[in-house]
């Protein structure tokens, strides 16, 4: 959670850029998607994942103090973005942390009272890996109109009756809606989950236009 | 070994580098790609965009001809554009 003094809002699905500076001048830079709804607050929450090997993520996950201070850019981006004005149907596809410009999006259709159908096509690990999950277990509770779907790639617990596969064909056209009703499809991951998925939604007969893409590239970072 | 495809991202991910470059959202802004004909948002185009690169080239995601190039050393951007015929951008001063 990020305190920024004069932030001039942000649109749902925007991120920011994240500079850290070296006592020697080196810098790095990272982008961060936005999780936090937009709206008044000045208060931004990102969610970020560790990579042991990474430059920028130990360093936030790990040394990181509530009172430290860092450098931003933002908010930027205005492609993949959503807004209660598009409507939907709206068909949301994460793998891992991919989630987090999608709860955006989720965090701006409750906040603003939508009921744009919307069905939230989800892969994790593991049940642990999932990110989230009671926000949006509540969400579902309230009916209004938001279905999640769960798959897990590793490990799944006892009883689960859900889908334990990575995201294929079979499961796209099973959760989501025809072609004809033209949903708007965002889809945020690993590079290699956003292409599988976004090549297989273009043959079942997807509009590409209406298909969103953020991949994430092989780590992050 | 990571693959070239594995290492791609949308133009989306530039969309920090080029508002230091443009006064507009260039990732929401529709452009022609000069080899192929084809028309789409910047955001929507493959970016080779790595951490210590030294910049940023965007290619058509239909033919993966290069649009846009841009290079950062030495204080200066250089910014290589003969790979777009055209980019319209919202003219955010116009009544919506």
């Amino acid at each position: 959670m990020l305190s920024v003094p004069g932030w001039p809002g942000h649109r749902a699905g925007q991120h920011v850029d994240v500079r850290l500076t070296a006592d020697d001048g080196y810098q790095a830079e990272r982008s961060y998607s936005i999780a936090s709804a937009p709206g008044a607050d000045e208060r931004l929450a990102l969610t970020v994942e560790r990579l042991d090997d990474g430059e920028v993520s130990p360093y936030l996950t790990g040394e990181l103090r509530a009172g430290d201070q860092l450098e931003l850019r933002g908010p930027i981006g205005g492609y993949f973005v959503w807004d209660v004005p598009l409507g939907g149907p709206l068909l949301l596809v994460a793998g891992g942390s991919g989630i987090c410009p999608l709860m955006a999006m989720l965090r701006l259709r409750q906040s603003a009272g939508s009921t744009v159908p919307t069905r939230l096509l989800y892969s994790s690990r593991s049940l642990e890996d999932i990110i989230y999950r009671t926000e949006l277990d509540a969400v579902v509770a309230t009916q209004n109109g938001l279905e999640v779907i769960h798959t897990l790639t590793r490990a799944h617990p006892e009883g689960w009756s859900g889908y334990q596969r990575r995201i294929d064909t079979e499961m796209l056209r099973a959760v989501a809606w025809p072609p004809g009703e033209r949903p708007l499809i965002f889809v945020c991951g690993p590079t290699p989950l956003v292409e599988s998925v976004a090549d297989a939604l273009v043959n079942l007969g997807h509009e590409p236009a209406r298909i969103k893409t953020e991949r994430f590239g092989p780590t992050g970072g | 070994m990571i693959s070239d495809q594995e290492l791609r991202l949308d133009g989306n991910a530039a969309a920090g580098l080029l508002q230091e470059l443009f006064v507009h959202e260039i990732t929401a802004a529709r452009g022609a790609c000069a080899s192929c004909g084809a028309v789409g948002e910047m955001g929507a185009q493959h970016l080779y965009m790595f951490p210590l690169s030294p910049g940023a080239v965007l290619r058509c995601a239909a033919c993966e001809s290069v649009l846009l190039v841009v290079v950062r050393a030495e204080g200066r951007f250089r910014m290589g554009l003969r790979g777009l015929v055209w980019l319209e951008m919202q003219d955010t001063s116009a009544a919506s």
